[in-house]
């Protein structure tokens, strides 16, 4: 500590945000106890619960100011459903939106100061990409049975590079839970340290400026980016579920 | 004392209370995380599918389907303003050719009765001009009647005066004559 003062106030632990802390007193963190992520995961839920339940609690065929950004939200990822995964995927359009709506609201909830960021946890993002995952790869094998592994046979290739193509494929396969999960934990997780360091330079006079508008800078970039890597998580997700729906394209 | 403190904060932080490595990849905290990101994940499930889901459903449902009846509604309505416009036009139309037929009728009566009252006037103006002819001849008749006895005074003076013995009979042939002529 007193090494650090030192320093003259350029202490950097970017990572600190992610610590997770159990909410009350000091004891170790158990697989049950309340924690600062469980706290942010629960304004998830109110958010989500005020924003489409509390939102449309009037039902108004001309809706509310909430009740149509709620609709908004209802029609994009239905939209996006049926364009992906076609008629078939509607059916598992309220996982979709479950997957969405909890991803949308951790990545903004985390941009408020001093909040806690859960879908910069790869524990938590890879849960999310392993469990769709699992979920479509089962998903696959009872809708088309064996059948399924033509997924991985393309049979409009030469007939010699078929079997090459195949582990490709394969292993291209495995992957996808992998990428899927790190994009988003490492897109939330690098820019949230990126302002934490900005937020360390501000402390220097003389850089402060460039820092703050760097905060700015960067802070704006994540307020697109929580968007976006919650669009795309949502929309691979569909890609994989028309796989499964679909294994023969 | 150190250990102690490390032990309370857990393995991934140290003395300070700063993140040893990326506090990501600290396994002691995964299973607290996983286990409320399921709890909430089952959360927001139910919330969606059981209430707010089909509750939206429900309202675009009735939306599309109070749209297309309005549309139909509009429709029809469109169709009875434009019934209600041919059925104006034809009795306008028809209103036309009525007024039309009345004011031929109307111009063809006053025409005789202007005819009748032309034709009576006419013959009043005609016996007013004949009276007024019989008239004037009368005076005209009386006048000349006058004048023949006024010249023939006036011969017999001027003879009586220029000394001559007036013959009444003669004068008076004489102015006779004269006048005649």
């Amino acid at each position: 500590m007193a090494e650090e003062k030192a320093e003259g106030g350029l202490v950097f632990h970017p990572l600190d945000q992610f610590i997770v802390k159990p909410l009350f007193g000091d004891g170790p963190v158990q697989w049950y106890t309340p924690t600062n992520v469980t706290l942010w995961l629960a304004i998830a839920i109110l958010a989500t619960i005020a924003l489409f339940v509390i939102g449309s609690r009037g039902r108004g065929v001309v809706p509310s100011r909430v009740q149509s950004v709620a609709e908004l939200f209802y029609g994009f990822i239905y939209k996006m459903v049926e364009d992906v995964c076609g008629k078939e995927g509607v059916r598992y359009f309220p996982y979709i939106m479950t997957i969405f709506v909890f991803i949308f609201f951790s990545n903004y909830l985390a941009l408020i100061p001093m909040s806690y960021s859960p879908t910069s946890m790869i524990a938590i993002t890879a849960v999310l990409g392993f469990g769709v995952f699992i979920a479509v790869t089962v998903l696959g094998f009872v809708k088309n049975g064996p059948s399924f592994l033509g997924l991985f046979w393309m049979k409009d290739a030469p007939a010699i590079l078929r079997p090459i193509i195949a582990v490709i494929e394969v292993i291209s396969y495995f992957v996808r839970p992998v990428s899927h999960s790190i994009r988003l934990a490492g897109n939330i997780m690098a820019g949230h340290a990126v302002l934490k360091v900005f937020a360390g330079f501000a402390a220097l006079t003389l850089v402060s400026p460039v820092a703050i508008f760097g905060i700015v800078a960067i802070y704006g970039l994540e307020v697109l980016v929580c968007g976006i890597q919650a669009y795309v998580f949502t929309i691979l997700t569909c890609v994989y579920l028309k796989d499964a729906l679909h294994p023969h394209h | 004392m150190a250990t102690e403190t490390t032990e309370a904060a857990g393995v991934c932080v140290d003395a300070g209370g700063s993140a040893l490595g990326m506090p990501q990849l600290c396994a002691d905290w995964m299973p607290n995380q996983i286990f409320w990101l399921v709890v909430t994940l089952i959360a927001i499930y139910f919330v969606m599918s059981r209430i707010a889901l089909p509750r939206i459903a429900a309202v675009l449902a009735e939306r599309s389907g109070t749209i297309t009846n309005d549309i139909a509604a509009a429709e029809e309505l469109k169709n009875k303003a434009a019934e209600a416009e041919e059925a104006y036009n034809k009795a306008l139309a028809d209103a036309r050719t009525e007024a039309q037929k009345i004011v031929a009728e109307a111009k063809a009566e006053i025409q005789a009765e202007l005819d009748v009252e032309l034709k009576k006037a006419d013959a009043q103006i005609a016996a007013k001009t004949a009276e007024s002819e019989a008239a004037i001849a009368e005076i005209r008749a009386g006048a000349v009647q006058s004048v023949t006895e006024v010249a023939k005074d006036t011969a017999k003076e001027l003879v009586a005066a220029l000394g001559g013995n007036p013959d009444g009979a003669a004068v008076e042939s004489a102015v006779e004559a004269r006048m005649k002529g």
